[in-house]
């Protein structure tokens, strides 16, 4: 059933569909309208979970945490602050196996405080053992959401999946968004059932001290699980998903007009969208250009990059975020799956690597500022677009 | 993959904590108790166990702290020298 | 010969005669098998989950230092859902540290929304497991070694936060404190809370031989003097109301309790009368507040 509503609403109602039996909320713009709309849904009985008030971010993720270690599926979401602020609850989930699953609707970081769009408060914790998805558009940030569950709650993986979609864009955007049936999200979903949980008829102790002779191995185990169980499930899940629900889904990453390419961009989440735009007024010109866009950003799908990326001439990686002191984070993951890339085929030219820092704090990137990063010529690694001037100087 | 993070129940039995006294233990005299259960309520490790008016450490676990000498409320339990 | 229905063994590292393992001994114990049980980090989830050993018979969980609480509501939320709630009992527990301080935000949220979770604390007044540094529940005029007694200190410069008082302004339905030379009466308050439905909360002064510079052998004579001096009164609240007070003929001197312990050595001294006039107030206040002496 297609419907026109806003992005919170959208995914609001998708993962309704999801059937979660817990829901934590924590006010915090963008993200709000998310959880106002699941609290709307379990107000009217339509989703039937219990809704907890949470007062603070920290304690959100947390009662996800509780939740799913009692064997009930549960979601929260949030954005920026929020999200730093559960930072130590991300890695704790993710250490301790369970499967939460949590939109991040980025926002910008403090200080200064600012409330639009940029990717750095996720990139943040790309450390965390987080698989984390971006979404370009609406429709695919309902469908990733599906997804995640099932990919996180496979009993080979259990780690938390954060979904990303970009903070008033596609929160506050509105879009078609086609819902599927509640039987459908059913057959493809099971219930949750985990391996292990918080039971009385079998009381398991959780989240023990671990010291030296045994830490390595629960950090080696979660590389392990990332690199194969998880990039293996993304890849079936959005196969699946592609079939029951006759829709797309990309998996780990997708090329747009890749295939004689000579130049790539490489992007995650909506300004994708714009850089397509650019792509195809660039290939009516007879431009060899394409973009591939990032979908699962961890685990970061290196050798597929490489190899993909290993063929074309110049690289243009635009990150919308930045490692303060050194490059983009993007960025940095691109330019080692090239290389690893180049090293195992011991190839002897790499392409060009440029990094473009974009829309931080939620600044505007037009078609025309990715035409003219096409069109340069000097080579930078972490070039910020569109600075302007007049707002440096003094600090006053 | 999983590295073992999860904890079956009391695998905590297998550290026999009694190697840590340092020379004294408590011997329970079972001359005047009275079945009181004061030993069994008021130790730390949760090693005395018995019935009726029988109770006895379990010097697998007993690390000598003295308390039960202390709370037995008719002197029934002294400290000895191992 | 270990007693095989104890739901928190032997075999856990705590200090040799440390209050809090026989406490949550006795708190588990008398809660029963149908018990999930959430800690803070701190000494408690240390010495008895140190990983291969763990001496809980009952689901266990520790995620951080400051979030037990809303793990809990998380864990209560979903057997809410389940429908099983009924049928088990939630304790989220910790430490001073992990309850007065870095917890109290996720407590506070907890009681306000009313959990079906019985909330304990175990009081050792310092943050132990890291050192015995000061916490908001340290008394004053305590030596820790983050209020070190040194020639221009006499220790903490502040009285314990009061958890009872801000439990009660949240609505427990059910507060008490208790004390480990008290064992029964302390397993009759866990029982009685958890017949009890929302959240309840309950302060269990820990002696801490270690930290607090007593002998092992003395930890309940401790505990004892704590109560019997009129420092920790022994009270009980339901849906609001005192329901119960533990009352004495005569209250000890507080020497009696500063004897005991090393880190209130220095209030023996002359120099420490004034604090010591401070600590004389304070167990007058708990005097007049629940009528300590009996008519």
């Amino acid at each position: 059933m297609k419907e026109f509503l806003e992005g919170a609403v959208s995914i609001a109602r998708t993962v309704a569909l999801c059937r979660p039996g817990v829901i934590s909320a924590y006010p915090i713009t963008p993200q709000t309208h998310i959880v106002e709309e699941l609290a709307s849904l379990v107000a009217d009985g339509r989703l039937k979970a219990e809704f907890v008030n949470v007062e603070s971010e920290h304690s959100a993720a947390s009662c996800v945490l509780g939740a799913v270690a009692a064997g009930v599926r549960a979601y929260s979401s949030t954005s920026s602050q929020g999200l730093l602020l559960m930072a130590e609850v991300l890695f704790n989930i993710a250490g301790l196996r369970l499967p939460a699953v949590i939109c991040c609707v980025n926002r910008a970081v403090s200080a200064p405080i600012n409330i639009w769009n940029d990717q750095q408060d996720i990139v943040t914790l790309r450390d965390a053992g987080v698989i984390l998805l971006f979404a370009e558009n609406i429709q695919e940030a309902c469908d990733l959401h599906i997804q995640a569950f099932k990919i996180a709650e496979d009993p080979q993986i259990m780690l938390p999946c954060i979904v990303n979609i970009d903070g008033y864009i596609l929160s506050h955007g509105y879009e078609p968004v086609e819902f599927p049936a509640q039987e459908l999200v059913d057959k493809f979903l099971p219930p949750y059932n985990p391996p292990y949980k918080l039971d009385v008829n079998n009381p398991l102790t959780l989240g023990s001290l671990m010291g030296p002779e045994y830490y390595l191995e629960t950090r080696y185990a979660i590389q392990q699980t990332m690199n194969n169980e998880v990039k293996r499930k993304i890849l079936d899940v959005a196969e699946e998903f592609t079939k029951v629900f006759s829709r797309k889904s990309f998996g780990l990453f997708e090329e747009y007009k890749i295939q004689d390419a000579e130049t790539i961009f490489v992007a995650m989440g909506s300004i994708a969208g714009p850089i397509k735009d650019v792509v195809d007024e660039l290939r009516e010109k007879k431009e060899k250009v394409g973009l591939l866009r990032i979908v699962t950003y961890r685990p970061f799908p290196s050798e597929e990059v490489g190899k993909v990326l290993s063929n074309a001439q110049r690289v243009i990686v635009i990150d919308k975020s930045i490692s303060l002191g050194s490059y983009g984070p993007l960025y940095q993951d691109v330019v080692n799956s090239i290389y690893l890339n180049c090293q195992i085929g011991n190839q002897k030219t790499l392409p060009k690597v440029i990094g473009y820092i974009c829309g931080l704090g939620g600044r505007d990137v037009s078609k025309e500022e990715i035409s003219e990063i096409y069109n340069e010529k000097e080579f930078s690694p972490a070039k910020f677009v569109g600075v302007k001037k007049e707002n440096l100087g003094n600090f006053i | 993959m999983f590295a073992k993070i999860i904890l079956p129940p009391a695998t905590g039995l297998k550290n026999k904590t009694g190697s840590w006294r340092t020379g004294k233990r408590p011997k329970f005299l079972h001359k005047n108790c009275t079945g009181c259960r004061l030993c069994y309520l008021s130790c730390p490790e949760g090693c005395i166990s018995g019935s009726k008016k029988e109770y006895n450490a379990d010097l697998d676990y007993c690390k000598g702290c003295g308390i039960c000498v202390r709370v037995c409320p008719v002197n029934d339990i002294v400290m000895e020298q191992e | 010969m270990i007693d095989e229905r104890i739901l928190f063994t032997a075999g856990h590292t705590a200090c040799s005669g440390c209050a809090q393992s026989l406490a949550a001994r006795l708190v588990i114990d008398a809660a029963g098998k149908n018990t999930i049980v959430v800690n803070n980090t701190g000494c408690l989830e240390v010495f008895s989950t140190g990983y291969p050993y763990t001496s809980w018979r009952v689901p266990f969980i520790h995620s951080l230092f400051e979030n037990a609480a809303a793990v809990a509501s998380g864990v209560e939320s979903a057997l809410d859902h389940l429908g099983i709630k009924e049928n088990i009992n939630v304790i989220a527990q910790a430490g001073d540290g992990g309850f007065a301080d870095i917890g109290l935000q996720a407590f506070s949220g907890l009681w306000e929304r009313g959990h079906d979770v019985l909330t304990i604390c175990y009081d050792n007044e310092a943050y132990m497991n890291t050192g015995i540094q000061r916490s908001s529940t340290t008394p004053i005029g305590t030596h820790t070694t983050t209020s070190p007694v040194g020639k221009s200190s006499l220790g903490n410069l502040r009285w314990k936060k009061n958890l009872v008082e801000i439990a009660l302004a949240h609505r427990c339905v059910y507060v008490a404190t208790a004390s480990v030379h008290m064992p029964v009466d302390l397993q009759n308050k866990v029982k009685k809370a958890l017949k009890m439905k929302g959240p309840k909360f309950i302060h269990i002064l820990s002696p801490c031989p270690l930290g607090w510079g007593s002998k092992p052998e003395d930890t309940i004579d401790v505990a004892a003097a704590a109560v019997e001096t009129g420092f920790w009164p022994l009270v009980e609240f339901e849906n609001g109301v005192l329901t119960k007070v533990k009352k004495f003929r005569e209250l000890r001197p507080i020497e009696d309790y500063f004897k005991l312990q090393k880190r209130f050595s220095h209030l023996l001294k002359e120099e420490a009368k004034e604090v010591v006039e401070m600590w004389k107030q304070k167990i007058e206040e708990n005097v007049k507040k629940y009528k300590l002496l009996e008519e």
